[in-house]
């Protein structure tokens, strides 16, 4: 029987296929971004504000984000199981990460909705 | 003897010094452990962006406020790297993906697009700083 710890990977493919979907969410809104920024060039604080108002550009930075956020567990998750052995240490710095992760997003969105 | 060969001592046991100084690691293993280290840096320079992100939308004043601290030279250069981490996290990323689809797997294959992707996020790194300043 397969060992299993609460600060493992959850031997599944979940995360290893939402670390991927997530990339290409946030590909797309980065070259779209890129596109629309270098077409607005010069950018003012008017044309910054306006883009930031728009209804799809709210969604789909909060999408980026939120891909982001996924993205981010997968990732630092990873690095806590290559790095940190001790299973007391892993599970405190996985639940601050995750705390991070959390602070961040509810950032955005009240950076995106105020 | 006839055949004699020179046995090298094994096993070989990974050691700070050893990663430092006596491994090598081939071109691709320097793209994936960058991968790893830009992906960190990414993690934790978010603060920092949505703090900028932040500031830049709260009004004309921050806004004129940030785009001076960002022309700060220690600014700009720590933005530069951020960028480079975003670039090669980027280009790194596609490189695995097509991995994943047994694109490009065998070894020379791999070798060429590791330079491709070291190349280029480099390059692109380039035109961004220059398109920003």
């Amino acid at each position: 029987m397969v060992d299993r710890v609460v600060t493992g990977a959850h031997y599944g493919l979940r995360d290893w296929l939402a670390q991927r979907v997530t990339a290409a969410v946030m590909a797309v809104y980065t070259v779209i971004m890129l596109a629309v920024l270098i077409g607005a060039a010069p950018i003012g604080y008017a044309v910054w504000k306006d883009l930031f108002t728009q209804g799809w550009m709210r969604v789909a930075t909060l999408l980026f984000a939120a891909s982001l956020a996924w993205h981010a567990w997968v990732g630092m998750r990873d690095i806590l199981m290559d790095y940190v052995k001790p299973t007391g240490a892993r599970l405190t710095l996985q639940v601050g990460v995750l705390l991070v992760i959390a602070a961040y997003l509810a950032w955005t969105i009240q950076i995106l909705w105020r | 003897m006839a055949n004699v060969t020179i046995r090298k001592p094994r096993p070989k046991y990974l050691s700070l010094t050893a990663l430092l100084f006596e491994i090598r690691l081939p071109l691709p293993g320097w793209v994936s452990i960058l991968h790893r280290i830009s992906g960190l840096l990414l993690f934790l320079a978010v603060v920092w962006l949505l703090f900028m992100l932040d500031r830049s939308l709260a009004s004309e004043a921050d806004f004129e406020a940030i785009r001076r601290y960002v022309g700060l030279l220690p600014v700009k250069l720590s933005l530069l790297v951020l960028i480079w981490a975003f670039c090669h996290h980027f280009c790194a990323g596609i490189r695995f993906l097509l991995l994943d689809l047994d694109r490009g797997v065998d070894k020379a294959t791999a070798r060429f697009t590791s330079w491709i992707t070291l190349a280029a996020s480099l390059a692109l790194t380039a035109w961004l700083g220059a398109k920003l300043w």
